[in-house]
């Protein structure tokens, strides 16, 4: 029987328009006169909303030899990734222009970054993994250092990449060890050769490397030591991009390939990811607290926040699954209203990152403090802000796994996290005011109102997005 | 009955006021006023429709009444409310105090709008939290109450308010996340969080003993007990006059209430177990924190931790395990919280003159404050548990209680009664009487009207339950009686099973 020449390729049409797309703009780019940056800019946010709605559309099922799938748990975390990524690239409009280093390549590496994270979430064989990291991180070295007559800039560029090149270093010879030990590189296939065969010595030793390789990328202790640096020194709507979307796949790819690929060897991958877990809270919690820098202080807190995400997948089952999904859909949210914030912290001579800088704001800037406050209140985990339930779920699935250690470790990091987040709020609410910030960019209040009010009224969603989220963990399980 | 959602509209009502604060843009004096004009009203309707909860309460019946249900959170968690003999006294404490913090907050003017606020979030919370039949509800309700008492005493405070404002929200959120794992656990087991089912639900014996110590690390502090009381002077010297009250007068009763509708019921045999353990806790508070009340120079201070001592007698007595305890620690809450609350006011009166707590500050009062002295004559008594006012029922009755369970601590926090007559007749005494010798004192005057239709009320109440203290024994008595039974029951079992597998 006669096959037809392509694969059907209507599940990975999301990437494919986002590939074609990022090609266009390069040559628009490239040979049309004048500083075309904002038109590209643009063109690049608009590609994302068009990613977005083919990814609600585009249908279930494998492709390309089965390397590359679509089901409803790639469906959720592509549209998180393609929402995170557009509203963290429409935040810097302003930024880029103001600071002087437009340049029309900016958006289109964040075009391919993204590209490579939608592969991360749709791969199903460790080759295809691979290839959709690289191409993501390769992506985020160059954006991290696109401010290059910045010293630090280049330095978080190329501490991002050395570090970076060693992580892949170890999941590339994790995946060989996998693929020794299994005879597959597809994840299904190892699944089986590990339910029928055992859990082999060398298999662990794959499974910890290529757990070590992700857990850099997601910036969870003990691999956490670029973030700070990173965050600090890479330019801030980049910073933004950076805490959102990234996470969101590296995260979305963990949970795939340990549900789906070593199902299996739950046991021993529970082992790791809890004591990554453990490590992320408790180091995010302490170490946040001595810092002066907001980027760095919300590096810290990212850290802290990935390893409560964690906590969901550490336990392993379908209802933990669903957390980690809630946890990344309202961290994503939190975040990236937290950055806009950030780039708005602008006096007239030039963008300050120190937090004693806000001093006083709830008088200069009421609204925007009172956001800012929620925030960091949702961040800290406080009921009734949408931070509360993404702890909550998480806490739930690791409460009925029976890891009390873990959950009890958990939430008291939780309280010790709280300590900075109150006091940011303490700098703008009880402290006298200082000169107050010069007015934000339209972009910039739309987000920070759109995620205040995303996390006060979260309740009254909660139903449907737990809902979705369940959805989506269920087609793993 | 009634059928519409009244708990609900009583516990979001004052988000209505919040909104319409909302609205008043400006700062000037015509704005500050329709705040608090709108502040006043939204608190004040509140109370009143509040009052038909207690009109269409049944006292006989000793179930939940008035509950509403609907789903919410993918049916893992429903929004589910309702009252019974437990909760719906404080529901109307609640809006009972709220129009007095209000008229009491005469003296902020910087940042009014957001006081207001933040009073009126804080309201809709605390209702929330004596309302919720469901625990996760319930926990949010609980949890949130953290976000504006913080903002309150932090922004409105006195010299150390970050300090004090601090150390309230870690303490208490450090508690409570313990609580938090708890209710998971729970909900495992039992497979819903819905409060009456749990109440239903027979735990096992090792997890209750879980259980009921992280319920207990939550309510202890919350109480708070000795020795997890060091948040509660801090928080009460730095607050406004309103926060001190709101915080004496509501967010203490909320450990109280813990106690009664989770860890008493849910976990009776842990209850008996660590019984003795709370007993020595009790005891210890109400001895030791009035030693340490007598020698206090700040007048809040002092009053802070007599409420700690007070605190005492409600945690024995709910932890006698008898109707008259438990029936007594109810009253003696809300007592409490009527008469910690007017001293606060009292106490509010004279800082808002003087400007100063410090004990040192006053003397001689009677002589340009008569009205005055005769008001804080009132509520000192009530304090001292005076028979005739409030006070004393509360303390007689758990007094009572404890005497049945353990002689030896009826005897000791017996003794506790004469040390709070020791210091706050000596309060009295260096604030009102003595010569009116201090320069700045001589132009003092005397309480106006605004202050008196504060008080007022508190007064006549105070000693309408010190003499008729039937309306409040009425509503608890079918609950608590339903709650005894149910524990001895549970204890009764549980002892028939360890018998037959001693045997």
């Amino acid at each position: 029987m006669l096959q037809p020449a392509l694969p059907d390729l209507m599940p990975a049409l999301p990437e494919i328009v986002l590939a074609v797309g990022a090609m266009v703009m390069l040559m628009l780019g490239v040979f049309r006169k004048g500083d075309t940056t904002n038109l590209i800019t643009g063109l690049a946010i608009g590609l994302f909303i068009v990613a977005l709605i083919l990814t609600v559309l585009a249908p279930s099922g494998m492709t390309m030899n089965g390397a590359f799938v679509m089901d409803e748990f790639a469906r959720t975390m592509k549209i998180l990734i393609f929402a995170a990524a557009a509203i963290a690239l429409s935040l810097g409009v302003d930024f880029v222009a103001r600071e002087g280093y437009g340049r029309f390549e900016l958006p289109v590496l964040i075009v391919l970054a993204t590209l490579g994270m939608g592969m991360m979430v749709s791969a199903t064989t460790l080759i295809a993994l691979y290839l959709g990291l690289e191409l993501m991180s390769l992506a985020l070295y160059v954006t991290a250092a696109i401010n290059r007559d910045s010293t630090r800039a280049s330095e978080a560029g190329l501490k991002y990449f050395v570090l970076g090149a060693l992580s892949s270093g170890m999941l590339l010879y994790g995946a060989s060890l996998v693929y020794g030990f299994t005879g597959h590189t597809e994840f299904g296939p190892i699944a089986d050769v590990l339910q029928a065969g055992g859990v082999s010595t060398g298999v662990i030793f794959g499974l910890v490397f290529i757990l070590a390789g992700l857990v850099f990328k997601i910036s969870a202790v003990p691999f956490h030591m670029w973030t700070p640096d990173v965050y600090e020194g890479s330019p801030t709507p980049i910073t933004a991009f950076f805490a959102a979307a990234p996470k969101i796949a590296a995260m979305a790819l963990l949970v795939r390939i340990a549900v789906d690929a070593f199902e299996p060897a739950t046991r021993e991958w529970q082992q790791v990811l809890t004591f990554v877990a453990i490590a992320s809270m408790v180091l995010g919690a302490f170490a946040a607290i001595g810092q002066r820098n907001i980027k760095r202080l919300m590096a810290y807190s990212s850290i802290g926040h990935m390893g409560f995400a964690l906590v969901g997948l550490a336990a392993g089952t379908q209802a933990g699954v669903q957390g980690v999904v809630v946890y990344m859909a309202i961290y994503a949210a939190m975040t990236l209203g937290t950055f806009a914030i950030i780039l708005s912290m602008r006096r007239p001579g030039g963008m300050v990152e120190e937090i004693d800088e806000l001093s006083g704001l709830s008088k200069t800037n009421p609204l925007q403090a009172f956001f800012l406050a929620m925030l960091l209140f949702s961040l800290a985990g406080i009921p009734p802000l949408a931070g509360f339930f993404a702890k909550y779920f998480v806490f739930l699935a690791a409460i009925e796994a029976e890891l009390y250690v873990l959950a009890v470790i958990g939430v008291l990091a939780s309280v010790v996290g709280a300590v900075y987040y109150l006091r940011i709020i303490k700098i703008m609410y009880f402290d006298e005011p200082v000169e107050g910030f010069v007015p934000a960019a339209i972009e910039l209040r739309t987000v920070t109102t759109a995620a205040g009010l995303f996390v006060i009224f979260f309740v009254l969603v909660a139903g449907p997005i737990t809902g979705w989220a369940d959805r989506a963990a269920a087609s793993l399980f | 009955m009634i059928d519409w959602p009244i708990l609900s509209i009583v516990t979001f009502l004052p988000l209505v006021g919040v909104a319409l604060i909302l609205l008043i843009r400006g700062d000037d004096d015509i704005a500050q006023r329709n705040i608090r004009n709108i502040a006043l009203f939204t608190t004040i309707v509140t109370f009143i429709v509040s009052l038909f909860i207690w009109g269409s309460f049944d006292n006989s019946n000793p179930g939940f009444q008035m509950v509403e249900e609907s789903q919410w959170l993918g049916g893992l968690v429903t929004y589910k409310m309702g009252v019974d003999g437990i909760s719906m006294l404080f529901v109307i404490l609640t809006t009972f105090l709220m129009p007095a913090c209000i008229l009491a907050s005469a003296a902020i003017t910087t940042r009014l709008k957001e006081y207001m606020i933040a009073f009126l979030v804080l309201e809709t919370l605390m209702i929330g939290v004596f309302c919720a039949l469901d625990i996760v509800v319930f926990y949010i309700f609980f949890e949130g109450g953290l976000i504006p008492m913080f903002i309150i005493i932090g922004v409105w405070g006195g010299k150390r308010r970050i300090y004090a404002s601090f150390k309230f929200f870690l303490y208490t959120l450090l508690g409570s996340v313990l609580m938090l794992l708890a209710i998971m656990a729970m909900y495992w087991n039992a497979g819903t969080t819905d409060i009456e089912a749990l109440l239903a639900h027979d735990f096992p014996a090792n997890m209750e003993f879980w259980l009921w110590l992280a319920f207990f690390a939550s309510f202890a502090v919350k109480m708070p007990m000795w020795p997890f009381h060091t948040w509660l002077p801090d928080a009460h010297v730095e607050a406004p006059t309103a926060g001190s009250v709101i915080l004496a007068g509501i967010l203490l009763k909320m450990g109280g209430y813990g106690f009664l509708r989770f860890s008493l019921p849910m976990f009776p045999e842990a209850s008996e177990l660590f019984a003795p353990l709370v007993f020595v806790m009790s005891v210890v508070a109400i001895i030791y924190t009035s030693l340490v009340a007598m020698v206090q120079e700040d007048i809040k201070k002092l009053i802070a931790y007599s409420s700690v001592a007070h605190m005492g007698f409600v945690t024995m007595g709910i932890f006698a395990l008898n109707e008259q305890g438990i029936q007594g620690a109810l009253f003696q809450m809300i007592s409490h919280g009527i008469v910690s609350g007017a001293l606060f006011l009292c106490v509010g009166v004279v800082y808002d003159r003087m400007h100063t707590r410090e004990i040192k500050a006053y003397g001689g009062l009677v002589h340009r404050m008569p009205l005055y002295a005769a008001i804080f004559m009132i509520f000192t008594m009530a304090n001292v548990g005076l028979p005739g006012t409030s006070g004393f029922v509360g303390e007689f009755l758990t007094l009572m209680g404890a005497f049945q369970a353990n002689t030896w601590v009826a005897l000791l926090a017996t003794t506790g009664v004469i040390l709070s007559a020791c210091y706050a007749l000596w309060l009295y005494r260096q604030v009102i009487f003595g010569p009116l010798e201090k320069e700045n004192l001589k132009t003092i005057t005397d309480v106006n009207a605004r202050e008196l239709i504060v008080l007022a009320p508190l007064v006549l109440l105070t000693i309408f339950f010190g003499v008729y203290p039937s309306p409040i024994n009425d509503v608890t008595a079918a609950s608590v009686t339903n709650m005894v039974t149910g524990v001895e029951q549970a204890l009764q079992a549980a002892d028939a099973l360890n018998m037959a597998a001693t045997r």
